[in-house]
């Protein structure tokens, strides 16, 4: 019959409305700046950069290699390379980036700069509240912005943190286990040289006119 | 303070404050002291409609509504008619900008005549004249022409087509209103609206003799009801400004204040427009039970206003928006034919009263034979018409 729908409708909106005041199971809204829902683990909006340890300066893993800064669709990253170098998580000399600003207006959230980053220095970062009153400068991220710590990271996104430990503790292993073989065959060496050199020393009044090297 | 004092305060109050001024100004003072009062009283009804509208239908979806400004977001209208005083004026650079500015003022002053001769409560009325329904569906007619104005003066497409869908829309929808609402006007044998609201004041036991309880009244207010949906481009008649389809329909263009004031005229429009439903059948002042008569009149004539206000929030929560070829054909094949059909049965029940004369059994035999003929035709042109239309899958000839 013509109107019955029409009834039907009225009834069940009649039903939310009063439900809404009775039940609060009914409200499926968050009500956001008091409460919050944990943003899901493959959130992602703006980069930032990570660091290791206490001091974001000398954490930093960035080494200022630009391909991100090249990478970038949007042309958002600005990097000025350092002159010096520090050590890096192994401890091997690395350049570092005297600046590194990104432009949140122009960033589009694509996530190439982190799938390029070979040092896993830049990640996605899952900070929303960036509004500001200052839309040119106060949208401009310089580095003291940026940098992040790694627990940070392991917070946010957790899988893809571990990953990345994983692996940076593999590598660093790897150089330690080879920086160690490589000590042990210099003291190996040296030692074999001392070694060689005693018994040169030894018999050296017998035979003067040793090998030379 | 009596009922009787209670009931006329605000007269008594304008006499008193007319009676400080001289003798050759006091019809201007009162006069001018009705008007405030309906410009105060009204558009703080909007305020208070915008923000309960928003929370209920945010009920009816499971949601909160408003509820950062104030206590439970109650003074959202505020913040609403800050922001909209601050916001930039924009005129486009096309626009005529003498129409455009024009539109909306003619709007409001369109709406508020309205309400000059509604009466709100016993001797609550600016302007009693004789043909105060003549006026008000004068003047609300007139809206037709702001809306077209403030489209055409946009040189939008999307300004035109709102108001060109508005424009037939309302044009259609005025011809069952105004059938609708006649029935009543027949039976009182008055146009002035205090005369139809007097005409229901009296009980049956402790029923009232409203006009929505006869079978015309009953099917009268219906279509009275849904015309005056449509009427006020109240969902689910809210093409003219379709959001999914129109950006707003013939006020895209307009920001800042006279978009706000757009908002306010149809909100007054809504209003007023309950307003007379009430006055011509819902008793106007009237209390519904002979037992509650000791509760102001303007009091009982706020509380219908605000159920209707919320049953027009409760169909805007139900109902989907019709489409544009529905609409038409609802309004000149259903609401037609019927509120044509409702009028004869007005005539029917008047002469039928005549020829049976008194008697419970002669008022029960007018009351069924009305009924059963509204009913009949309800019946009957509901499924030709369900019939008539063909539901099949819709194919698209380009879209595929």
């Amino acid at each position: 019959m013509l109107g019955e729908g029409i009834l039907k409708g009225l009834a069940e909106t009649a039903k939310n409305f009063a439900g809404s005041f009775v039940s609060e199971d009914r409200l499926t809204t968050v009500e956001y700046p008091e409460q919050r829902l944990l943003p899901i683990e493959n959130t992602r909006d703006f980069p930032f950069l990570v660091y290791d340890g206490e001091d974001p300066e000398a954490g930093l893993r960035c080494v200022s290699c630009q391909i991100c800064e090249k990478e970038c669709p949007p042309k958002c990253i600005y990097i000025v390379k350092s002159t010096d170098k520090k050590p890096d998580y192994v401890g091997k000399p690395q350049f570092y980036p005297a600046r590194f600003d990104i432009d949140i207006s122009v960033c589009m959230s694509c996530q190439i700069c982190v799938e390029v980053c070979p040092f896993e220095a830049i990640k996605m970062d899952t900070e929303f509240e960036l509004s500001t009153d200052d839309r040119f400068g106060g949208l401009i991220l310089d580095k003291h912005k940026l940098a992040k710590s790694n627990e940070h990271f392991q917070r946010i996104h957790p899988t893809e943190a571990a990953e990345v430990d994983a692996r940076l503790a593999e590598e660093k292993e790897k150089v330690e286990a080879k920086a160690k073989a490589a000590a042990e065959a210099a003291a190996a060496k040296s030692a074999a040289e001392a070694a060689a050199r005693k018994a040169d020393a030894g018999s050296a009044g017998s035979n003067a006119e040793g090998v030379k090297p | 303070m009596n009922s009787a004092t209670l009931d006329q305060f605000f007269v008594l109050l304008q006499h008193h404050v007319a009676a400080l001024f001289p003798t050759v100004l006091q019809p201007w003072v009162s006069m001018i002291l009705g008007v405030v009062g309906i410009v105060a009283v009204f558009p703080a009804i909007f305020a208070l409609t915008t923000v309960l509208e928003r929370k209920g239908l945010g009920r009816m979806q499971n949601r909160l509504g408003p509820n950062r400004v104030g206590p439970f977001g109650i003074l959202q209208p505020i913040a609403d008619a800050i922001k909209s005083l601050t916001k930039e004026d924009i005129v486009p650079r096309n626009a005529d900008d003498v129409v455009h500015f024009l539109a909306p003022v003619v709007l409001v002053v369109a709406i508020f005549l309205g309400y000059a001769v509604l009466p709100v409560g016993r001797n609550m009325v600016l302007l009693n004249i004789d043909a105060g329904i003549l006026l008000f569906f004068a003047v609300g007619a007139s809206t037709e022409l702001s809306i077209f104005m403030a489209g055409w003066s946009s040189r939008n497409k999307y300004s035109l087509l709102g108001a060109m869908r508005a424009v037939a829309q309302m044009i259609s929808y005025e011809v069952p209103l105004l059938l609708a609402a006649v029935v009543a006007v027949m039976m009182t044998g008055s146009l002035a609206p205090t005369a139809i609201v007097q005409a229901q004041g009296g009980f049956t036991g402790i029923f009232p003799h409203w006009y929505v309880f006869t079978p015309w009244g009953f099917a009268g207010f219906t279509l009275f009801v849904v015309a005056a949906l449509a009427e006020t481009n109240r969902s689910p008649f809210d093409l003219p400004e379709g959001e999914s389809e129109l950006v707003a329909g013939y006020f895209t263009e307009y920001s800042g204040f006279k978009f706000a004031l757009f908002f306010l005229g149809e909100y007054l429009g809504m209003m007023s427009i309950a307003g007379y439903g009430i006055t011509l059948f819902l008793g106007g002042w009237g209390a519904p039970f002979s037992f509650l008569t000791f509760i102001p009149s303007w009091a009982w004539f706020f509380a219908k206003l605000f159920l209707a206000i919320f049953f027009f929030i409760w169909l805007r929560g139900t109902l989907p928006r019709l489409r544009q070829d529905q609409l038409m054909n609802f309004a000149w094949k259903f609401m037609l034919p019927l509120s044509l059909l409702n009028l004869c049965v007005a005539a029917a029940w008047r002469f039928l009263g005549e020829w049976l004369g008194g008697g419970t059994v002669a008022e029960l035999i007018r009351w069924l034979v009305c009924a059963a003929v509204l009913v009949l035709a309800y019946v009957l042109l509901a499924r030709t018409l369900l019939r008539q239309q063909n539901i099949s899958p819709r194919s698209y000839r380009y879209a595929d």
